[in-house]
């Protein structure tokens, strides 16, 4: 016992990725839900044509090996790309090997957990309430606050965890588009995979200890509120 | 002030071609099978479709004309569906309150505790959605829309997800809240005792076209009316429910009156009740018949005779009153007794019923 404590003493540089992990976790999901919302909505009750196209780039980062993503990503945003580019010419600097850098990739990886559970509850929301709702003089932003939010509460519980405990085992875009640089886009991920390319595998054996019981209890407590809010609603 | 609407549009095999415009007042009654379109004019005039080229006016309001676009939000509008649509997340009164809440305090025209009580939904105010029955909740799908002040009332078949039993209950407060509203009402239905105790004027609609739009008096005047399609010709006829004598109510109409034997649900509406006679249930008798245990038997005027179906004439009767009833008889019993226009005879009814 004395031991498994003993082996989940962290050292400075683990804390530094703890914390800076859960702060790109964050933002991920503050920056997702802002973009899948809308989104969901579009291809929950779009008859577009586009809509299969739009489908179809939700689901890429699904079935693409994360080395591709982050290799377009890297040149993208690196110095010679459109975006990095963009940014050199004004003075500012590039975003590869960035915070901004593996934040840009995160989102773009994570994007199917937050579009997917958020159009499943739209479509089942279907397109009566907003229009009774409508019906009764409340404008967009009061549907979406006093109906479509309350109604589909379960479906953005659903994507915001799995948006959040996504992104936490995110690693083949942050190697790619923010290398490994201590203190800047150093993750859980990344720090493992150091310590066990450096033969610590104390080291690595702590993180990935403390990410498995994460995660596990992420899991459980997204199984504990879908069964409870099953049992709320009939 | 008329509503109107013109529109074209064509979904999947369903072409819709309408041009249509009718006073805005009273109720309105759109009829015709599923599929005629009913319930695409019905979602036109709320703004729920929206073909580029159609117009939609009502009264001196454009609603939508080319470009110009009124939402539905903007367009104070009160809808109630075939379900009820109650908001799961809010108990009774908040779902009351809904459009109430979202219109100025000096345009709200009823209150909650007037709408409570001609609803009678006092005992369900704070009751989760979820735990009403399929009447009650359409009860407090109507008190929603009624407590919006709405400009016009939109009906897409409220009763037709009720079993007849609840569908019997619910229609005294649909009619208390026709007489109340003082809007206009557009319903819509393809259940044509609905259309005859509630209707002032119908719309049919045939295939995604306007058939034509007549009174209700008018169409239950014509035995070719689309409205006795499936039980045949009906005649309804207005009057004045009494007070219960041996568990039986009189319906006076005029000098004449009937008795009906099933129960009434009828306090506190004020306008005249619709009585629904099947043509098929009146006979005809030469003489006043004595020994019967017939109660209600009339002495009325043959106005015209019609024929029907094979072997059978329709009889238009008139009433002391002056309203009218239909009988179907056997062309051998017209022969037999020699039934001329004029003649004064004695109809015999076997059942009567309030329109429901």
């Amino acid at each position: 016992m004395e031991y498994f404590w003993q082996s989940l003493s962290f050292t400075a540089e683990d804390w530094t990725a703890i914390w800076l992990t859960l702060r790109l976790c964050l933002y991920t999901t503050i920056i997702l839900l802002a973009i899948a919302t809308p989104v969901a909505w579009w291809l929950a009750s779009g008859r577009s044509a586009w809509r299969t196209v739009v489908q179809a780039v939700v689901a890429l980062p699904l079935v693409l090996p994360p080395t591709v993503l982050g290799f377009y990503l890297l040149i993208t945003l690196g110095p010679r790309g459109f975006i990095g580019g963009t940014l050199e010419n004004m003075g500012l600097h590039h975003l590869a090997f960035t915070f901004e850098g593996i934040l840009i990739g995160s989102v773009l990886y994570s994007l199917p957990f937050a579009v997917h559970p958020l159009e499943q509850a739209f479509s089942s929301l279907g397109r009566r309430p907003v229009e009774v709702a409508a019906s009764f003089g409340a404008g967009a932003i009061d549907q979406f606050v006093s109906v479509i939010l309350p109604m589909t509460k379960r479906g953005f519980i659903v994507a915001i965890t799995l948006t959040f405990a996504h992104t936490i085992g995110e690693f083949g875009v942050v190697l790619m588009v923010g290398g490994n640089i201590p203190r800047v886009t150093h993750i859980l991920s990344t720090t493992i995979y150091g310590y066990t390319e450096g033969m610590q595998y104390d080291a690595a054996g702590r993180l990935s200890l403390m990410l498995l019981i994460f995660s596990f209890m992420v899991l459980c407590v997204v199984y504990w509120l879908n069964r409870r809010f099953e049992m709320i609603k009939p | 002030m008329t509503l109107s609407v013109c529109a074209r549009l064509t979904h999947s095999n369903f072409a819709f071609d309408i041009d249509v415009a009718w006073p805005a007042e009273g109720v309105t009654v759109l009829f015709g099978r599923s599929g005629s379109g009913k319930t695409t004019l019905l979602r036109l005039i709320a703004g729920l479709e929206r073909p580029s080229n159609a117009r939609v006016r009502f009264r001196d309001e454009k609603w939508q004309d080319g470009r110009h676009w009124v939402p539905l939000h903007r367009r104070r509008i009160g809808m109630v569906f075939q379900e009820a649509s109650l908001f799961p997340h809010l108990v009774v009164r908040e779902n009351l309150l809904y459009g109430y809440q979202r219109i100025p305090p000096a345009e709200r025209k009823v209150h909650l505790d007037e709408v409570v009580e001609m609803l009678d939904i006092g005992n369900l105010i704070s009751r989760n959605v979820t735990q009403l029955s399929g009447g009650e909740r359409q009860r407090v799908a109507l008190g929603r829309a009624l407590l919006a002040s709405p400009r016009l009332l939109l009906m897409d078949e409220p009763l037709s997800a009720l079993d007849t039993q609840t569908k019997r209950d619910i229609l005294p407060y649909l009619e208390r809240l026709v007489e109340q509203a003082g809007v206009p009402i557009v319903y819509v239905t393809h259940a044509p005792a609905e259309v005859e105790r509630l209707a002032d004027r119908v719309v049919f609609l045939q295939d995604g076209h306007i058939d034509r739009v007549e009174t209700l008096k008018h169409t239950l005047s014509r035995p070719d009316s689309p409205l006795f399609n499936d039980e045949g010709v009906v005649s309804v006829i207005e009057g004045k429910v009494g007070q219960k004598e041996y568990g039986l109510t009189p319906f006076h109409v005029g000098e004449d009156c009937f008795w009906l034997s099933a129960p009434i649900y009828s306090e506190g509406v004020c306008r005249p009740q619709r009585l629904r006679i099947l043509a098929k249930d009146v006979g005809i008798a030469l003489f006043k018949p004595e020994s019967t245990s017939l109660l209600n038997i009339l002495q009325v005027t043959i106005e015209r005779i019609d024929l029907a179906r094979e072997g059978h004439v329709l009889l238009g009767l008139r009433l002391s009153g002056g309203q009218n009833l239909f009988t179907e008889i056997t062309a051998w019993s017209r022969d037999r007794l020699d039934l001329r226009t004029g003649l004064v005879v004695y109809a015999m009814i076997k059942t009567v019923a309030l329109a429901e």
